[in-house]
């Protein structure tokens, strides 16, 4: 028994089988996407002033990641468009490549983006203590030049038993730049490369304190959403990028022998999710980075 | 079974490999076996969830009495944290937490392993198909992993029931945050901290949608290519039988609609396994202390994605429903469809309006006058083209010959019961009448009138109108009828009185019937002491042993029942051009279709019912080929 039109075009509908599969998976997919976005809406909406934080992220590597995953887009067109040619070294050189981007962008984002999220530090000030600390948040400062108001001290924890010990009564944090100089003009706005933590150590005393946390999902309503839909991005590029490794191993060589065209077709189907996890990105990125 | 593999011997023109037992039963890519299997677990799930209900309802009818002669057993199975004794110290009263998980539960298996495997996934995979004239679906490979992630996703749907603490407790729709807070035993986190946070109730609740949402993409997709690309030679959009059509519409809704839903379920495992706040609003008590999160989280937020999904939903569960009830009521009453057409434009408007009309179960959410107005506006514009449908399919009645076979009976039935559930759902659209019917047993009332003397009756009779094909035997008329019967009675003497106890307040999550409120006392005990929690519990219980004649009859029929030929009914559509059951492949020759789905009585013609492969002038056969 053959099913029709695995390999060649439906006359009426100019479409081989596989082809409307993947549109429609990745039409599920936009709405899977848009349920993830829309709790980003959700969150940032439904935040207080001064509690969805900007700058946290990277946005150098950030816009690097950007750039490796169009470029691997292309070269994942250019690998189809070498086996349409038949030349299958050229389609291997131009697979390598996608899925060494692939590769660079997950690690980049597992071995240095998430890890130093990890390390970093914040605690919530509760409201009637936030003039206590005035001299890390800068309230004043703000109100006069009508910005919004910092409720949060982050930096790296010093005094780490501090999260497990309930007779330590302060946290002891080496303050990010922006509280160490909360009244300096350079940080009123989120800093484009950023900056490393300074020596100056700060005290907060628990009792003052309404949340704290590493910068984990459950840091925030910000990194928990940044964590969800990165993560997820993240399992999409992980599982592009084995199909692409399959389609390196011996099977697709065979493959290629007996019926070009069949891994040409299969080719152009990743391809396509490829560049919808390209798309899901950019999206991400403005709405993490930059915003 | 030798009159088929004469025909397999005299036509098949490759040969054919035989396959082992798993990959034929099993592990199968035929579109058939996956349709069958679907359909037996499909009917088993909906059968368990029945029983939950039943067991709920002796709670509901005799509060605080020991279930008689299970009570041992049923204490052993679910513990004695879940079950007490009464006040004789007989084993066998459920407590208010497992009363709860059972309404999750049967809520959940009901919808999502019940209804869409059956209706949806097993008809639409043994049916689309074959009357489309398809050797098989497009990706049988991905066919066999929709049918095994399914099963996986039931498997740890029952497997919860014997997590520590039980089975999800939150109702079918887990609304946050109650949904987010509950389930994790305290010490069984203390003890085992990654495992106590996934292997509890409402975890493995997520878990298991998971595992289904996959399923019916992966069915879905496969659906819609299938009808687009396998269509046979000259079978064009308007000659697919109305079924097609309903399983197309159906395939976008949980293509389109599931995945918020999928969303939802990775925020709450976030804030249920990583401690997230996505639903969880700041400064959240519980247990009179303030909870240890960061709070910032939206409780609508779950309602919104929720409903998102479970609005087109509900015509997920209806849709193949429509379609079989069409399929059935062409063929006996001898004549087309009335309005064809105008059902095809009406389900693509229902489909579509489907997915804005999600907020009406919202209305006591206080989201405000505006948006209110706009979803109670969708609301009743959708009614219109549900009211299409129904209208054409009674219309479809009107100066036929009907024949009642057994699946007639169950479509007729369905006409009046589905314009029931359809029609008490329009107060229920407006805002005003919402807020004083909301969660009362009239909106279980409408709702369940039209899945289950709805869809329900319509598997039914897509059971008995395709079981011959499935097996080349019938099934036997007098159990038919014993079924069809006592269902009929019974199933509205449960859901009839709801509608009474709904509008005078009853409240439908109380777990005692109402005995310990006072307000309940003229509700439920009413005029003269008549108590209609014992009247629908009774009809509860006879509606199970009317299944019996089902069971019975489904399963010696496959091996006793008569033995038919291909087109037992006297059909129009493609299916029935195959042999029953048909082979791996479906077809002895690849069809050609010539004419639309319905023509029955065709003036003139020789016979009642001319098939859809006929060509269009029988007398003068195709004219051989001019050119030399």
């Amino acid at each position: 028994m053959e099913i029709p039109y695995t390999l060649t075009a439906r006359p009426d509908t100019g479409l081989y089988n596989a082809k409307i599969g993947i549109w429609l998976f990745l039409a599920s997919e936009v709405m899977l996407f848009g349920g993830l976005f829309s709790g980003y809406v959700f969150m940032r909406l439904g935040s207080e002033p001064g509690y969805w934080p900007h700058g946290l992220l990277n946005v150098p590597v950030g816009t690097m990641n950007t750039f490796i995953l169009i470029a691997s887009s292309v070269t994942v067109v250019l690998a189809w468009a070498s086996l349409k040619m038949r030349q299958f070294t050229q389609y291997k050189i131009f697979m390598a490549m996608t899925i060494l981007c692939g590769a660079i962008f997950l690690i980049v984002k597992l071995t240095y983006e998430y890890p130093q999220k990890f390390q970093h530090f914040g605690v919530y000030i509760k409201k009637d203590a936030l003039v206590k600390y005035e001299d890390y948040l800068g309230n004043n400062y703000l109100k006069a030049k009508n910005l919004s108001p910092r409720v949060e001290i982050t930096g790296h924890l010093h005094n780490k038993e501090a999260l497990t010990d309930p007779n330590v009564k302060e946290y002891e944090i080496a303050l990010d730049e922006v509280n160490a100089e909360p009244t300096n003009p350079q940080s009123d706005r989120p800093h484009f490369w950023p900056k490393p933590v300074t020596e100056k150590i700060a005290t907060i005393e628990k009792s003052d304190v309404q949340y704290a946390s590493v910068f984990a999902p459950r840091h925030s309503s910000y990194f928990a959403i940044y964590f969800t839909i990165t993560g997820l991005h993240g399992l999409h590029v992980l599982g592009g990028v084995l199909v692409f490794i399959y389609f390196m191993l011996p099977v697709s060589t065979r493959l290629y022998r007996q019926n070009p065209e069949h891994l040409a077709n299969r080719v152009e189907v990743a391809g396509l999710f490829w560049h919808f996890v390209d798309l899901v990105w950019i999206f991400v990125f403005p709405l993490f980075y930059l915003l | 079974m030798a009159q088929q593999t004469a025909h397999e011997a005299a036509h098949h023109e490759h040969h054919h490999e035989e396959l082992g037992f798993w990959r034929k039963y099993v592990f199968s890519t035929d579109h058939k076996v996956i349709g069958i299997q679907y359909g037996i677990t499909g009917l088993i799930f909906l059968f368990f969830g029945f029983t939950l209900m039943m067991l709920m309802r002796w709670q509901l009818a005799f509060p605080g009495q020991a279930l008689p002669g299970i009570g041992g057993l049923f204490q052993k199975i679910f513990g004695d944290k879940m079950v007490l004794p009464d006040v004789n110290g007989h084993p066998g009263v459920m407590t208010s937490e497992l009363y709860n998980s059972f309404g999750a539960m049967h809520g959940t298996i009901m919808v999502f392993l019940g209804i869409v495997p059956t209706a949806f996934a097993a008809f639409g995979n043994y049916v689309v198909p074959l009357q489309i004239g398809a050797p098989d679906m497009t990706f049988p490979k991905i066919n066999m992993a929709s049918y095994w992630s399914f099963f996986l996703g039931g498997v740890v749907m029952l497997a919860s029931f014997f997590c520590p603490g039980g089975a999800a407790k939150s109702g079918w729709t887990s609304y946050s945050p109650l949904a987010n807070i509950t389930d994790q035993v305290p010490e069984f986190v203390a003890a085992h901290p990654v495992l106590g946070l996934i292997f509890n109730g409402q975890s493995m609740w997520i878990l298991g949608m998971v595992f289904l949402i996959t399923s019916s993409l992966l069915g879905s997709v496969n659906f819609i290519t299938t009808i687009i690309q396998l269509r046979a030679p000259g079978m064009t959009w308007m000659r697919l039988p109305f079924f097609v059509w309903a399983q197309l519409v159906t395939s976008f809704l949980l293509l389109l609609a599931f995945p918020p839903l999928e969303a939802a379920s990775i925020f709450q495992l976030m804030d249920r396994v990583a401690g997230t706040s996505f639903f969880l609003p700041s400064g959240l008590i519980v247990n009179g202390a303030q909870i240890h999160i960061s709070g910032g989280g939206s409780p609508l937020l779950w309602q919104h994605l929720f409903w998102f999904l479970a609005h087109p939903e509900v015509y997920v569960l209806i849709l193949p429903g429509i379609g079989i009830i069409g399929e059935v009521v062409a063929n006996n009453t001898r004549k087309p469809l009335w309005g064809y057409k105008a059902m095809v434009f009406a389900i693509f408007v229902l489909g579509f309006l489907s997915f804005i009309v999600w907020a009406h179960h919202m209305y006591l959410t206080g989201m405000g006058a505006a948006v209110s107005a706009f979803f109670q506006t969708t609301t009743i514009m959708i009614s219109v083209p549900s009211v299409i449908l129904l209208t054409a399919l009674i219309l479809s009645l009107w100066g036929g010959s009907i024949r009642f076979t057994t699946p007639m009976c169950f479509a007729t039935a369905f006409l009046p019961m589905f314009g029931i559930g359809g029609l008490t759902g329009i107060p229920l659209a407006f805002n005003a009448l919402d807020l004083y019917l909301h969660d009362t047993y009239y909106v279980i009332a409408h709702f369940h009138y039209i899945v289950a003397p709805g869809t329900i009756f319509a598997i039914f009779a897509g059971v008995y109108h395709w079981f011959p094909k499935a097996t080349g035997r019938m099934m036997n008329q007098f159990l038919g009828r014993l079924h069809f019967w006592a269902s009929f009675l019974f199933i509205n003497g449960i859901f009839l009185p709801m509608f009474l106890q709904g509008m005078l307040g009853m409240h439908r999550r109380w777990y005692d019937g109402g005995a310990s409120y006072d307000i309940s006392k003229a509700i439920v005990w009413g005029l003269s002491g008549f108590d209609w929690n014992k009247v629908i519990s009774i009809s509860a219980w006879g509606l199970g042993l009317a299944q019996l004649p089902f069971i019975f009859n489904f399963f010696s029929s496959i091996w006793y029942g008569k033995a038919v030929g291909r087109n037992p009914w006297d059909a129009t559509t493609l299916e029935w051009l195959a042999p029953s059951p048909p082979p791996h492949g479906n077809f002895d020759h690849a069809p050609e279709v010539h004419r639309g789905p319905y023509e029955y009585s065709v003036p003139g013609a020789a016979q009642d019912f001319i098939p859809q492969s006929e060509p269009t002038s029988p007398t003068a056969p195709a004219a051989p080929a001019l050119a030399h």
